[in-house]
């Protein structure tokens, strides 16, 4: 088992800001010196281009770091008037109410304040979590919800998921967390053999829906072998498991939220780079999003751009490039939000439309999630396909240390398949 | 103890017969029933797979049983799992699922939410010596000691795990020395006394509810029966040693002694009693036998609490290939043969 579980966050996101810097720097070098030889615009234009999505106001990152492209991201929603703009909060009770700027992991806090608040029976249970958790999820809960509501469990991930199914299992609601995705392993057979079979192995007697497990996971700069992984493949392949994955603040509250109350076992996943650098304006008042339901981002009609969790706003900058670069092009960007059930209608609608499909994710790609996206889609809407679904995707080893930006679906790589795909 | 004999005799019978798929029998541990009887009808049990004595001793009936082994209509798990993977919503007995030890750390967390909800209850969990070398027997017992669970840890240690003898199951003094190094009261009881059984289980209930003390029993017997229908046991142990078992240290016997010892049972009420079950039983199996099997519709339900879209999508398909392939189903066997899907 892990040698070393906790991160220190603030280091990684320091060292991340360095890093990223670097790393456009070079790709706009890089650009600029060795010319893609398929594209169909010139250069310049393009190294232009990069240069001004990329470069920052110049003023120094903050001291907690940033996702470049986050905080600049248009689905980022930095006003309340923005924020409240969303169909999905039409009905929810909080369409008129008030917000607060949060971060990521401050709206994940702040759902599981309102689950415990409403549910007596609620629990939040695992490694290190009393204290606040080693990314500040859980943050004052244990003051506020009491040391048999929020507690330490002993390190065992089999355990702890064990333990959250037995609570649910007599109607309980657990709200479980596995400290990082990369140790969800250890308690796989306790979430593929028992809690997604648990309803339909008794008839129905019993369930465990009042589980969900929480799991920061994906790329944070240097997390290596096993603070990066990215596990959603393992699980979408399980019947009775529901998997999420939000991409920000407003999202992760009320997706967690349905996850909490929904009467299916649920994964959540927490892309941990977002736990700071995603700070935008979230309903304070208790909301659900729905599970199983895209979103769609950003409408379009030349080429659809699936994603989730982090990736997005590489894909949102790939997209802009994409569309300063060849002129009149417009990309549709679609996030999944939950991958277990999927929504194949939004995607495949807009497939029908635009012809053409990009799905991206971090993890590897053999066997990856877009690999049942492609599949899907290409059974769904055969006939409108004008190019070759393309997926970009980790690569297909472990999820490198040095070598990380070279492993990630970065925006270059999206970036050039999108065209590549347009281009066809 | 009788009830759950004649059905292992006739259960396996049938199972040999191709009747039933699959069958376990749980002869030599028959006493094991002493700890449902040390028990609140309402406290949880979570089992692996040999307690069936303990769902007979709550009143899980003879058809309930057999509908379970044979999958049909009225079977509580709509036919989904294997025989002997019984469980009982009404009786709190926990659906069984065949991985070994993954109840243990459940019962834990189940026991935990039982005293949060303050009413006074304990949780009951069951496994064999074999199932303890699995990881979730550590997590679970660390857990409960921890979180100070109320709940019964009941090894039955019968000396074998398949073929693998306990001496290369482990090697320190059995399960019950491993409870202690967890902080949790442990006691070894003979596994083959139903008094000594009742007795721990009783203690050990009231340790856990009223201290919120798990606790750790381990009952020594052997088992005296294969390990199920797809094993032979006499390719890994001796005939002499499994007889030599069933006449000198039997459960059932040592009870029966004691009884007519009481002057409370004797030969005639023995084979009285035998034959009546043995109708009971051969009636509640023939009943079961005629049943129709679910209906297929029951294939795509609880996977989730609603269908899924994809989950519709593939009952949509099976319907249209059933109707364009009807003979090459068995749909005549299943209720309402496949036109409810």
């Amino acid at each position: 088992m892990p040698i070393c579980k906790f991160v220190d966050l603030s280091l990684v996101l320091k060292m991340q800001t360095s890093r990223f810097t670097l790393l456009y720097r070079n790709f706009a070098n890089n650009i600029y010196s060795k010319p893609l030889s398929r594209n169909r615009f010139t250069h310049k234009a393009f190294f232009h281009a990069t240069k001004k999505i990329l470069q920052t106001s110049g003023a120094p990152a903050p001291a907690e770091g940033y996702l470049p492209g986050v905080a600049q991201s248009k689905f980022i929603k930095s006003t309340q008037e923005e924020a409240l703009k969303n169909s999905e909060l039409m009905n929810t009770g909080v369409a008129n109410g008030e917000t607060k700027k949060m971060n990521m992991f401050q709206a994940i806090n702040d759902a599981m304040g309102i689950a415990l608040t409403t549910d007596e029976t609620a629990v939040v249970f695992g490694e290190d979590v009393a204290f606040g958790g080693v990314f500040r999820c859980t943050l004052g809960l244990a003051e506020m919800f009491g040391k048999d509501r929020v507690f330490n469990t002993p390190l065992t991930e089999q355990g702890i998921v064990g333990f959250g199914i037995g609570m649910a299992a007599v109607g309980h609601t657990a709200i479980a967390e596995i400290q990082f995705a990369d140790y969800i392993f250890p308690a796989f057979d306790q979430l593929v053999n028992e809690a997604a079979k648990y309803r339909y192995r008794s008839g129905g007697l019993f369930n465990v829906g009042g589980l969900t497990v929480r799991s920061p996971c994906s790329a944070v700069g240097h997390g290596g072998h096993y603070h990066s992984q990215s596990p959603e493949a393992y699980f979408t392949h399980t019947p009775g498991l529901i998997v999420v994955m939000p991409r920000g603040p407003i999202q992760a509250k009320g997706l967690l939220l349905a996850s909490i109350r929904d009467r299916n076992p649920v994964i959540f996943l927490e892309p941990k780079i977002l736990y700071r650098a995603a700070v935008e304006e979230v309903p304070v008042g208790d909301y659900e999003l729905p599970l199983g339901k895209a979103e769609i981002l950003k409408s379009g009609k030349d080429v659809t751009v699936v994603g989730y969790g982090s990736q997005l706003y590489t894909l949102e900058n790939a997209i802009k490039l994409a569309e300063k670069d060849i002129p009149g092009l417009s990309c549709e960007l679609i996030d999944l939000r939950s991958l277990l059930p999927w929504d194949v209608d939004t995607v495949a609608n807009s497939v029908n439309k635009t012809g053409r499909l990009v799905i991206s994710h971090e993890a590897p790609q053999t066997s990856g999630f877009a690999a049942e996206v492609a599949t899907s889609i290409m059974e769904r809407c055969f006939l409108r396909l004008e190019a070759p679904i393309q997926r970009v995707c980790g690569l297909d080893t472990p999820f490198p240390l040095i070598f990380e930006k070279f492993y990630v679906p970065d925006m270059s790589k999206c970036y050039d398949t999108i065209k590549e795909v347009v281009n066809y | 103890m009788i009830t759950l004999n004649i059905l292992d005799l006739i259960l396996y019978d049938a199972q040999r017969q191709g009747r039933i798929s699959f069958y376990m029998t749980n002869f030599g541990e028959e006493a094991c029933i002493g700890s449902a009887a040390g028990l609140d009808n309402e406290d949880m049990i979570f089992g692996q797979y040999r307690e069936a004595g303990t769902l007979l001793y709550r009143g899980f009936t003879l058809d309930e049983l057999m509908n379970q082994c044979y999958s049909n209509e009225k079977d509580l798990g709509k036919g989904r799992q294997m025989p002997v993977h019984y469980g009982s919503k009404k009786l709190n007995f926990q659906t069984i699922s065949s991985p070994l030890a993954t109840q243990i750390p459940q019962a834990s967390g189940a026991a935990y939410a039982l005293k949060r909800a303050g009413n006074k209850n304990c949780v009951m969990c069951y496994f064999g010596e074999g199932a303890a070398s699995e990881g979730d027997f550590h997590a679970a017992l660390n857990i409960a000691a921890t979180m100070k669970c109320p709940v019964i840890f009941f090894c039955r240690n019968n000396g074998f795990a398949i073929s693998t003898p306990a001496l290369e199951q482990y090697k320190g003094d059995g399960i019950a020395s491993r409870g202690i190094g967890y902080g949790i009261d442990t006691i070894r009881v003979d596994g083959n006394d139903v008094w000594a059984i009742y007795n721990v289980t009783k203690a050990a209930r009231k340790l856990a509810v009223e201290e919120n003390r798990p606790v750790l029993i381990e009952a020594l017997t052997y088992r005296i029966g294969h390990h199920s229908t797809s094993d032979d046991s006499s390719a890994y142990r001796p005939k002499k040693e499994v007889e030599d078992w069933k006449r000198l240290d039997n459960p059932l016997v040592r009870l029966r002694k004691w009884l007519e010892d009481k002057n409370w049972w004797n030969e005639n009420l023995e084979n009285e009693y035998r034959s009546s079950i043995k109708k009971e039983v051969l009636t509640a199996f023939s009943k079961a036998e005629k049943l129709h099997k679910p209906s297929i519709t029951e294939l795509f339900n609880d996977v989730y609490d609603h269908p899924t879209p994809n989950i519709i999508a593939q009952r949509q398909k099976l319907k249209q290939l059933i109707e364009k392939y009807p003979n090459n189903y068995p749909l005549e066997k299943f209720k309402n043969k496949g036109k409810d899907l």
